[in-house]
């Protein structure tokens, strides 16, 4: 069974195709009935890339990323994964195709232990479902501390573990299971500056080790740590492209707040306060 | 940002103290609960002392602890089943009625009765699926259905609340030997339910914790949106658990239906609550996702002993309802207690 998981660090490619393009999207977009949520979307997920999607509430950064996981369909435009035009009709799909969705709800059961949340669903069993539980812990506890994550006792509950390890386990795991891409719902969202740290250094490994990742945040600061491109959306559409080496932090914040916004209620404020 | 040490640097997930660990089985409350229940009826009751009782304790804690395992696995899935304790009455009833009305061998009432109880599992899995509605709501609807088909269908059949003598149909004998026998050693009397309670329980704990189905019911019980996206068939891993509630209450049914020869429509009903409470008091949370087949089946000896214990020791058996509710309570909150220590970091 565990010849069907593929590990990153031992794929086929190895390091000679790890600028392939698995995702494209081409101006695409997405209409909820008569509300444009997206539109004119261009977008390259390459493998041993962060690319990060950034923008504000509503931006429509959720909708982006429900498209390349197969929960949505897009109403506009194509997606092209690995150079074929796809629509995708379930998440299972999605997974089948290599694209794997950690949403900030993570897919975990709290209570149960970390070996058997990291191989649920895929458990790997002998005669008569027998769980193959000394095989299962091993290949966790190994899978985990190559992507640097040290958890003591895998027999301990998930909802025991800080947020930032959950955020790992879970990632670590749709690795395991062969994913090409995985794309984070605002991993970092809800986490210290610590535990996003954490997070942050596994999403260099993921990369490193030759996935795409799909890194959507509020955090100008988390993307620009990690990521080779950003977009940023504005009310549906790509405000800003850009390749790391052609902007700035403070572009990039500058942008993500709004820039010309910013100026205005800075005016606005102190109109308000002589 | 190259260092393998994510977490384990801080020093504060280091080592699980070992009482942490032991306080990490779900079952230990209940464990613990048993021996001062035992030590407590040992001290004040000398009549729980003689072995011929110890027959009849067991024989107690058999018939309640055959359902609360099954109970027990379901609720573990995130799921109740209130319907139970008729379940059992109403398995029992239509292989007697069906055996008797039709002059058949009475094993052709027994193997029609086992559908008619795997149906009615069926059913409160599907009902579930399709309503979205709490099981709570959907087997109290069951519930109700079974109970009122028991008492008027029985009616309609044998004129009356007590299900027709079945001691001359063919096939009594082989079916009477099967579900209903039981063998004395040394004064210690042992009914065959006590062997049904402790196979299930071996059973369904070896499913619960070493098979891959054991896996699924925790996630659908754990997190069933999460255990859905990782693939886990989680609606046909939920109506099979009511469809094993259904083929206990089918087994106990026949050996209720052949120890006495003869059913009452009214039995059974109640006893769901029983079932749960053992399971409750073993460990496993009303939320799902969390609990012990073990110690649902200690959940069980602890009502047994107590129900005869309370007699024993001489003390008013009026008041057994009451102890049951008190050691529910009490029961839960120790198990919570228990919880958050092993879940500490
Ligand atoms: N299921 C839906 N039906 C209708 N409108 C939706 C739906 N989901 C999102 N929208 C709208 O699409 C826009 C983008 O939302 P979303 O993608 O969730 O943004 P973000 O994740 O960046 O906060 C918002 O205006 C939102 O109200
Ligand atoms: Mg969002």
């Amino acid at each position: 069974m565990s010849t069907a998981a593929r590990r990153p660090t031992d794929g086929p490619d190895g390091g000679t195709s790890v600028t392939e393009t698995v995702i494209r999207l081409e101006d695409v977009g997405k209409s909820y009935g008569n509300v444009r949520a997206l539109h004119g979307i261009n977008l390259d997920v390459r493998q041993g890339e962060v690319t990060c999607v950034l923008g504000d509430n509503g931006a429509g950064k959720s909708t982006l990323i429900k498209i390349m996981a197969g929960l949505h369909d897009y109403t506009e435009g194509r997606m092209l994964v690995h150079g074929q035009v796809t629509h995708f009709g379930s998440p299972r799909q999605a997974l089948d195709a290599g694209i794997a969705t950690v949403y900030q709800d993570l897919a975990l059961a709290p209570l149960m232990s970390v070996w058997r949340n990291f191989f649920l669903g895929k458990e790997l069993h002998g005669p008569l479902g027998m769980l193959r539980v000394a095989q299962m812990k091993q290949i966790a506890d190994s899978e985990l501390r190559k992507m640097g994550i040290v958890i003591p006792d895998l027999d301990r509950p998930v909802g025991a573990l800080s947020g930032g390890q959950r955020q790992c386990v879970a990632i670590a795991r749709a690795i395991y299971f062969g994913a090409k891409v995985i794309i984070l719902d605002e991993p970092t969202a809800a986490l210290g500056v610590k535990q996003s740290g954490v997070v942050l250094k596994y999403i260099v490994k993921a990369r490193d080790a030759g996935l795409g990742v799909v890194f959507i945040t509020h955090n100008p600061h988390h993307a620009f740590l990690v990521g080779n491109r950003f977009v940023v959306l504005k009310l549906g559409e790509v405000s800003l492209e850009a390749k790391r080496d052609h902007i700035t932090l403070e572009q990039l914040t500058g942008e993500m707040a709004g820039g010309d916004e910013l100026t205005a209620l800075e005016h606005e404020l102190r109109d308000l306060h002589p | 940002m190259t260092t393998a040490t994510a977490d384990e640097g801080d020093g504060r997930v280091a080592a699980r103290p070992a009482y942490a660990r032991l306080l990490s089985f779900p079952a230990i409350g209940a464990l613990i609960g048993a021996i001062a229940v035992f030590v407590l009826f040992m001290a004040v009751a000398p009549p729980f002392r003689a072995i011929d009782n110890s027959g009849t304790i067991l024989y107690q804690a058999s018939t309640i602890g055959m359902m609360a395992v099954p109970v027990a696995l379901l609720m573990i899935g995130g799921e109740f089943d209130l319907s139970a304790g008729v379940a059992v009455t109403t398995a029992a009833l239509a292989a007697s009625m069906i055996a008797w009305q039709w002059s058949l061998n009475v094993w052709v009432g027994v193997l029609l009765s086992l559908v008619l109880a795997l149906g009615i599992g069926w059913f409160n899995g599907w009902l579930l699926q399709r309503t979205k509605l709490p099981s709570f709501l959907v087997t109290l609807g069951t519930f109700f259905i079974l109970q009122g088909c028991n008492l008027a269908v029985t009616k309609l059949v044998a004129g009356g609340v007590t299900s027709p003598r079945i001691t001359d149909i063919d096939g009594y004998d082989s079916a009477a030997a099967v579900f209903a026998s039981d063998i004395s050693i040394g004064g210690l009397h042992l009914e065959i339910t006590l062997l049904f309670w402790l196979v299930l329980t071996v059973v369904a704990a070896v499913a619960l914790t070493r098979l891959r189905i054991g896996n699924w019911i925790l996630a659908s019980g754990g997190d069933e949106a999460s255990a859905r996206a990782v693939g886990v068939p989680a609606a046909r891993t939920k109506t099979g658990l009511f469809m094993f509630v259904g083929f206990c209450a089918w087994l106990l049914g026949m050996h209720t239906l052949f120890n006495f020869d003869a059913v009452q429509t009214n039995m059974g009903i109640g006893n769901e609550f029983i079932y749960i409470i053992a399971a409750v008091v073993g460990g496993c949370l009303l939320t799902g996702g969390y609990g012990s087949v073990a110690g649902a089946s200690l959940g069980a000896l602890i009502y047994g002993m107590t129900n005869l214990g309370i007699t024993y020791a001489g003390w008013n058996p009026d008041w057994l309802k009451t102890f049951l509710g008190v050691m529910l309570v009490g029961a839960t909150l120790i198990n919570t207690f228990v919880r958050r220590q092993a879940a500490k970091r």
